[in-house]
């Protein structure tokens, strides 16, 4: 117990420390970089209450794609940085203001923080014991049947996404693509002149 | 362990039906060579002719997929005006569409799926289909609002319309995982039961309630949340701002009765307080903002945020009185905004749209009908009896009097009077200012029959309201089942 206990903090303490890193990091790329060992960190997390499934998922997609995605974009373009923190101070009142209400909020509702009398009754979906289920067994008992419904709309959301993207940047531009045709059918007199060049005078 | 049944399948009919004919247009559009944009829209508005027969036919009720979606007549009401307003604002795109170079495939087809989306949130019976059938419309509605892409205005209001939905989605999102953490349900039914009357539910609940109502109200631009609405419908392409001003308010309205008065029915004193100040605020601003524009789009944009303050008025009363108030109001308002803004697509004057009020100075003489029919639109949005649009704020006023909210209706009167200040001023210009040079002629073989169908419903509606106040009827029903008379708790003012 004291074991998964030191773990937890741990794991809490790097995930807080690099996220405060990928806000405050220079470098774009080290940026980058600290978020992966973010999700890591949230990932192991995850892995300490028995989500196991939830931290693979947040490896394989978060890490193996979406951060990388992110390096890519990131050494791709070339990002100004002093122009992106030019508002920085500007903003940092209203901005503090907004995280300190919201901070306030949060302590507010953490201090009435109290489940309704019926809440075990309620839950709709009960996770069945490690033991007798792993949570990614529990998990396609449910996605595929229960909630099919919304596992095809958020497939036509992502088609929507692909359509939308697609309409706002694909251009049929000009092309030069190989005609053989014309290539085959051209004759030396077409694409050459043959003149007599006198010694001394140009064309 | 659930079972997928297949009766399940057959409930969501019209859903699967939009989607597979949405991905069929696709292909369709992909495949065929040419100029195809044309065909692809005549067969969109097949699938929504087609998607009407479905719902008239399969008209059972029930909650599918174990309380996921549910059917009601409420849903039945409300998808009707979801599929009306998009299949014609769709029609009256045609002409619009060949002229500006937006001839692409792709738009009748985000039309569909961004129609299914609001099928989906209409009949949405949890936070999690909530969010989904939100998000399908709203990304939809993005990308039709910038689809002029070479034009910067256009580009403008897709890009602000992105950013600012995207906050409010989180808004949502964060509200709903409140509720879910401190109530432990998704589901409209469970969170209904548990909250109960809302003695006992813990402060999280109720933050989540306000920041699900702020996500929300953001969808129906009322103000504080109404920021984007002006910017957006300026700069999106006429006929998808007409779509805009029409179908997804009905759909996101309809919504937010939905959430309010089912799982947080029990927490009504809490959140008459919010839709109060939104209706209040909305009627308000709505009502003075319109007033020194000069752009109709944006003139029609604060129009829409005033009617959803009056709309807004029936939800606050809270009782089935209100719910059938706002029911008959939204049905009315999509007459009226249908021929409205298919008068204002005629507004060209030599192959350029024309967006100036200004330029309908002396309509009455260059186009008597075009102007009579305007004139018929505006003063029913003012609320002249007995036009269709003195019922519509009618019948909520009523209901918050019945339900003691004398200050709403009272507010309401005084903001509709002056928003008939501006209402009567376009009036006016198209009767009595100087003519400006005539507007193109034909006007399109597609806009009249909208125009003079939406005429004729605002005009003679008095003589023949039955099955419109039978369904909202029924409609009301089925969310407050206390019956018409049932009051309710009433806010002190």
């Amino acid at each position: 117990m004291i074991l998964q206990t030191l773990a937890f903090y741990l794991f809490a303490a790097v995930l807080l420390a690099s996220a405060v890193m990928v806000i405050s990091a220079r470098n774009p790329v080290h940026s980058v970089l600290f978020l992966i060992l973010s999700f890591f960190n949230a990932a192991a997390l995850f892995v300490l209450i028995g989500a196991e499934f939830l931290a693979m998922i947040l490896v394989v997609v978060y890490v193996g794609a979406v951060a990388v995605l992110f390096l890519f974009v990131v050494m791709m373009l070339d990002i100004n940085l002093t122009e992106l923190r030019q508002g920085f101070l500007q903003y940092l009142p209203i901005g503090a203001l907004v995280g300190l209400v919201l901070l306030l909020e949060l302590l507010v509702v953490a201090g009435g923080w109290s489940f309704g009398p019926e809440l075990s009754a309620a839950v709709q979906s009960p996770i069945p014991a490690i033991a007798e289920r792993s949570n990614t067994a529990a998990l396609g008992d449910v996605l595929y049947t229960r909630y099919a419904f919304l596992f095809q709309g958020a497939g036509i959301i992502l088609l929507i996404a692909m359509i939308g993207a697609i309409v706002l940047t694909l251009r049929h531009r000009d092309i030069r693509r190989q005609r053989i045709g014309d290539q085959i059918a051209r004759r030396p007199e077409d694409a050459i002149e043959i003149r007599k060049v006198r010694s001394g005078e140009g064309v | 362990m659930h079972e997928l049944l297949v009766s399940d399948l057959f409930a969501i009919l019209p859903e699967i039906w939009f989607a597979v004919a949405g991905m069929a247009l696709l292909m369709v559009g992909v495949f065929t060579r040419g100029d195809n944009t044309r065909l692809v829209l005549w067969l969109a508005i097949g699938v929504f002719v087609v998607c009407g027969l479905l719902m008239r036919l399969l008209g059972e009720h029930g909650a599918p997929f174990a309380g996921l979606v549910v059917n009601d007549s409420f849903g039945d009401f409300m998808k009707t005006l979801v599929l009306v307003g998009a299949g014609l604002a769709l029609v009256m795109s045609l002409g619009f569409i060949r002229r500006e170079g937006m001839e692409r495939f792709e738009y009748p087809v985000l039309i569909v799926f961004a129609t299914l989306g609001m099928f989906v949130m209409v009949s949405a019976n949890d936070l999690l289909s909530l969010y989904v059938g939100l998000e399908m419309q709203s990304l939809a509605l993005y990308v039709c609002a910038a689809f002029q892409r070479d034009n910067l205005r256009s580009s403008e209001a897709g890009l602000k319309y992105f950013v600012l939905g995207a906050v409010a989605s989180g808004m949502l999102l964060y509200g709903c995982s409140m509720v879910y953490g401190f109530s432990g349900a998704t589901s409209f039914d469970t969170l209904a039961s548990v909250l109960g009357d809302g003695r006992d539910v813990g402060v999280g609940v109720s933050v989540g309630l306000a920041f699900i109502a702020a996500g929300l109200a953001f969808k129906v631009s009322a103000v504080p949340f109404h920021m984007w609405t002006p910017d957006v419908y300026e700069g999106a392409p006429t006929p998808v701002t007409a779509f805009f001003s029409i179908a997804p308010k009905v759909a996101a309205m309809a919504l937010l009765i939905r959430v309010m008065m089912g799982p947080f029915a029990g927490l009504f004193e809490q959140w008459q307080q919010i839709v109060f100040l939104l209706a209040v605020a909305s009627m308000v601003l709505g009502a003075v903002g319109a007033i020194g524009q000069i752009n109709i789009k944006r003139l029609m944009a604060y129009s829409s945020i005033g009617h959803v303050g009056f709309a807004l008025v029936g939800l606050a009363a809270g009782t089935a009185e209100g719910i059938n108030g706002v029911a008959i109001y939204l049905a009315i308002y999509l007459v009226m905004g249908l021929g409205a803004w298919g008068c204002i697509l005629t507004m060209r004057r030599q192959g350029a749209m024309v967006e100036e009020i200004a330029g309908l100075a002396g309509l009455s003489r260059t186009n008597p009908p075009l102007a009579l029919c305007f004139a018929i639109f505006m003063f029913s949005m003012a609320g002249i009896p007995p036009l269709a649009g003195f019922f519509g704020k009618f019948y909520v006023f009523m209901a918050a009097v019945n339900a003691g909210l004398y200050t709403l209706a009272v507010v309401g009167v005084l903001a509709s009077a002056v928003g008939a200040f501006y209402y009567i001023r376009i009036v006016k210009i198209m009767y009595f200012d100087e003519p400006a040079d005539g507007f193109d002629t034909p006007l399109g073989r597609e806009l009249w029959p909208v125009i003079a169908l939406a005429a004729a419903v605002t005009l003679l509606f008095f003589i023949y309201t039955g099955p419109l106040l039978d369904s909202a009827q029924a409609a009301s029903l089925a969310l407050a089942p206390g019956g018409l008379d049932g009051a309710r708790a009433v806010l002190v003012p």
